[in-house]
């Protein structure tokens, strides 16, 4: 288990002291300016060295992606763009950096901006995140005050954060999507290449990050990269914000180590599953377009990218969605490809119609009101929808239907029969077929 | 995606304007972007317009437009995108947004819209009679934790049961709306555990102490913090337990190349030779001086120990040239070299640099310095 002192968020609840100066005594801000004066160079190596893998729901791992930005600027300026853009069901923790432990994001920022030698950062926060808005926009103002940002400012590193929204657009959280609208358009992703760290925001060098990612550099670089590489397992390293939402008895967020088994997390942090662990019927292991895993699958699965990926699911940004035997699992996804349908910005006509159309072969599933070959139809259909659009919200809508269908085919076929069966009883099919 | 239109003719006023202090706000907010770039703030802009009207208008989204030299289509393109936008009037009272994605939908989100629809109307985005108030169904609002919630203009409302959200929608409606307490309306503070934390229970955690960030050194960290157990499988099983023999080898059944077993003994062996900085025999840094000396002409002195050097406080020739043994001694086992200082003769090379830089030390030694 994860002791306290080696805990990143130390105020994710916001008990504690908000401020600059509280940020400050529980070790944030220690010592910024002998971090930069080590070099550009070292805290890539560190990062890379710390195994630190991109918290957004990739994986991706943090250091190779700031080596990916040109060494030395050709005139155009750089940027650092951080996707606070948390709008994926299931996820809910940089909110409560953001809210709670700014100074953390912040100082992350100047960290993140100097190793890559950008002056301006964006944090790209999304509209719904209105008090989250106000807490962080007052910790830069208080940052500022201090002399900790800005030109000229003691860390020796002149850098200018800003704070942009958007306005309720899941699509934003795709990285080019983010840069599109951060430039004032609609939220369409790019084709990639030519990939942001060589033509970004504006057409310039720009590398987007998690507000997570970000947030945790300050201290690996602090405590070191074998501190942060030695929690965990190899390949998964480090700690993570976990967010436990659905039938669990104390639904919460929590800082855990990478890798601990479900039963671990759930006993220890949520107060077990509602009704017992027999009650469990199956899990959504990391935010909404992770596929369903089930219940005999999860329970001692060690909750990390490769672990989550041997029970044929993802681990994504770690926000676990419980479902007791009380839910219908079908209606459940149904109501994920309701959140795709909406969600799809329209650009590429398999994710524009194949959204629309699962979610309504899934409503009538739902309802019992479908053929048994459609099932095979419909996978066959996620499968076209999959991989071929521009950004990966095709695939984020296909993978859940996959998920059901390898999970719980036996429940929908079971559904169908139970519909037609009670039509029969009526004397004769009353609906026709669509 | 979702199809929207603007609002019918009939109701869109015919002029808007910011108040003066949105136009101070907006002249602010259109210089976080570079030059040229203003297009950037058009979503910040559209948001404030409808702060100030409660919904946006054609006539907002027209003179945004020309206020950022953009084309009318532009703007009307971002307000039809992005879904937070309202294009028709909503409740001037409150806007009831539910969140009835999965994690809340769980939790009984259909439960709280049924609410809405008794209490406000049938439909969502319909006004109730007196046009105070409205409601609709929104994708996930980012509290799953908090499930199920709806959001209220700025603030949102968490862990709610259908009764409670009929005492928040009847104070809103009464005007008292500013003083409903938002988040969690349970006994639970913001995303913890309900009943009690689980985690950050020290009184105050301390400070991460810094560890001067030497290769060394993460070593050192690695080993006060024992390498994760949370993975492996807890069983009493005979073949899993390290300390018994295998019956292959008659050796122990650790292998040499237990990536657990390496770093530990690695380290170890670092922190049982390397010299504590309070050792008297550390020879006195100073602090940095504008120009410090370039190190690295010293051969022997690369980039890396250049950096180590800087460090401890050494900076200049004339401090390396008046090492005595006990100080070399001491930087030798700090750098883990093995004598290399006094093979290299750091202290003769430094004493030839101070006194006359590069040409004394050609004289000296005869060829250029590295």
């Amino acid at each position: 288990m994860l002791q306290d002192k080696d805990r990143i968020f130390t105020n994710i609840y916001g008990l504690k002291d908000k401020s600059l100066k509280g940020a400050m005594a529980r070790g944030n801000w220690d010592g910024t300016k002998q971090l930069i004066e080590k070099g550009r160079d070292w805290i890539i190596n560190e990062i890379k060295a710390s195994g630190l893998r991109g918290r957004g729901g990739a994986g991706f791992p943090t250091g190779l992606k700031w080596s990916f930005m040109p060494k030395e600027s050709d005139g155009r300026p750089h940027y650092l763009v951080v996707n606070a853009d948390e709008s994926e069901p299931g996820t809910c923790k940089d909110r409560d950096i953001m809210r709670h432990d700014p100074h953390t994001l912040i100082e992350g920022c100047v960290i993140a901006s100097f190793a890559m030698a950008a002056n301006t950062a964006y944090i790209y926060i999304r509209g719904e995140y209105m008090r989250e808005r106000e807490a962080l926009q007052a910790a830069i103002d208080e940052c500022y005050d201090a002399g900790l940002l800005g030109k000229n400012n003691k860390n020796g590193w002149d850098i200018d954060i800003y704070l942009h929204h958007g306005a309720g657009a899941y699509i934003c959280g795709e990285e080019t999507a983010l840069l599109e609208s951060l430039e004032g358009k609609k939220g369409q992703p790019r084709l990639k290449p030519p990939f942001p760290a060589n033509m970004g925001l504006y057409g310039c060098p720009t590398t987007v990050n998690n507000v997570e990612s970000i947030a945790v550099t300050p201290t690996i670089l602090r405590r070191g990269a074998g501190w942060f590489s030695s929690i965990g397992r190899p390949n998964n390293v480090g700690t993570k914000l976990f967010m436990i939402s659905g039938h669990v008895n104390r639904p919460c967020t929590v800082e855990e180590e990478m890798g601990i088994t479900f039963r671990e997390l759930i006993d220890r942090h949520a107060g077990g599953i509602r009704g017992g662990w027999d009650n469990l019927l199956a899990v959504i292991p990391g935010g909404a377009s992770c596929p369903v895993v089930k219940a005999e699958d999860i329970i001692d699965c060690p909750m990390d990218f490769d672990g989550l990926r041997a029970v044929g699911s993802s681990f994504g940004t770690a926000g676990a969605i419980v479902m007791d035997k009380s839910t219908d699992i079908i209606k459940a996804i149904a109501r994920i490809s309701a959140f795709f349908k909406h969600e799809s910005c329209g650009q590429c006509t398999p994710c524009r119609e194949g959204t629309g159309w699962m979610w309504r072969v899934l409503e009538r599933m739902a309802r019992g009101n479908a053929q048994k070959r459609e099932i095979d139809m419909l996978f066959q259909v996620t499968k076209q929808v999959e991989g071929h659009t521009i950004c990966a919200l095709g695939d984020a809508a296909a993978w859940p239907v996959q998920g059901l269908i390898r999970n719980f085919r036996p429940e929908i076929e079971k559904r169908i029969d139970a519909y037609t069966h009670s039509a029969m009883d009526h004397g004769a099919v009353l609906e026709a077929a669509e | 995606m979702s199809v929207r239109r603007l609002a019918e003719d009939t109701v869109q006023p015919s002029t808007f304007a910011f108040t003066a202090e949105n136009v101070a706000w907006a002249e602010t907010t259109i210089k976080k972007y570079p030059e040229g770039r203003q297009q950037s703030a058009v979503i910040p802009l559209l948001m404030r317009a409808q702060e100030q009207d409660g919904w946006v208008t054609r006539a907002a989204i027209e003179s945004i437009a020309d206020m950022l030299d953009m084309p009318y289509i532009r703007v009307l393109e971002v307000a039809t995108f992005y879904t937070q936008f309202q294009l028709k009037p909503v409740g001037t009272r409150a806007h009831v947004q539910v969140c009835g994605t999965t994690p809340c939908m769980l939790r009984g989100a259909e439960e709280l819209m049924k609410v809405c629809k008794r209490k406000i109307a049938g439909e969502p985005f319909a006004l109730n009679a007196e046009g105070t108030l409205s409601w609709e169904e929104v994708e996930c609002q980012g509290a799953c934790v908090n499930a199920p919630m709806v959001m209220i203009f700025k603030d949102s409302y968490e862990d709610l049961t259908p009764e409670q959200l009929e005492i928040i929608i009847d104070r809103f409606e009464a005007g008292d709306g500013a003083n409903v307490r938002p988040g969690p309306q349970i006994d639970r503070v913001f995303s913890a555990p309900e009943g009690g934390l689980t985690s950050l229970t020290d009184a105050q955690p301390a400070p991460a102490k810094r560890v001067s960030a030497k290769p060394a050194a993460s070593a050192e960290a690695a080993v006060s913090v024992p390498p994760s157990n949370a993975a492996k499988p807890k069983t009493a099983a005979d073949e899993t337990n390290p300390a018994v023999k295998s019956p292959a080898n008659g050796k122990t059944a650790l292998p040499a190349d237990d990536p657990l077993a390496k770093p530990v003994k690695a380290a170890v062996a670092a922190a049982s030779t390397k010299p504590s900085l309070d050792d008297k025999s550390r020879p006195k840094g100073v602090d940095r001086p504008e120009t410090p000396d370039d190190l690295k002409l010293i051969s022997g002195v690369g980039p890396k120990i250049e950096g180590i050097l800087h460090e401890i406080g050494i900076f200049t020739y004339v401090q390396i040239a008046t090492w005595k043994k006990a100080e070399r001694e001491w930087v030798d086992g700090y750098l883990n070299f093995k004598g290399r200082i006094d093979r290299e003769d750091w202290v003769k090379q430094a004493k030839a640099l101070a006194k006359g830089g590069e040409a004394e030390y050609i004289k000296v030694f005869g060829k250029k310095p590295r």
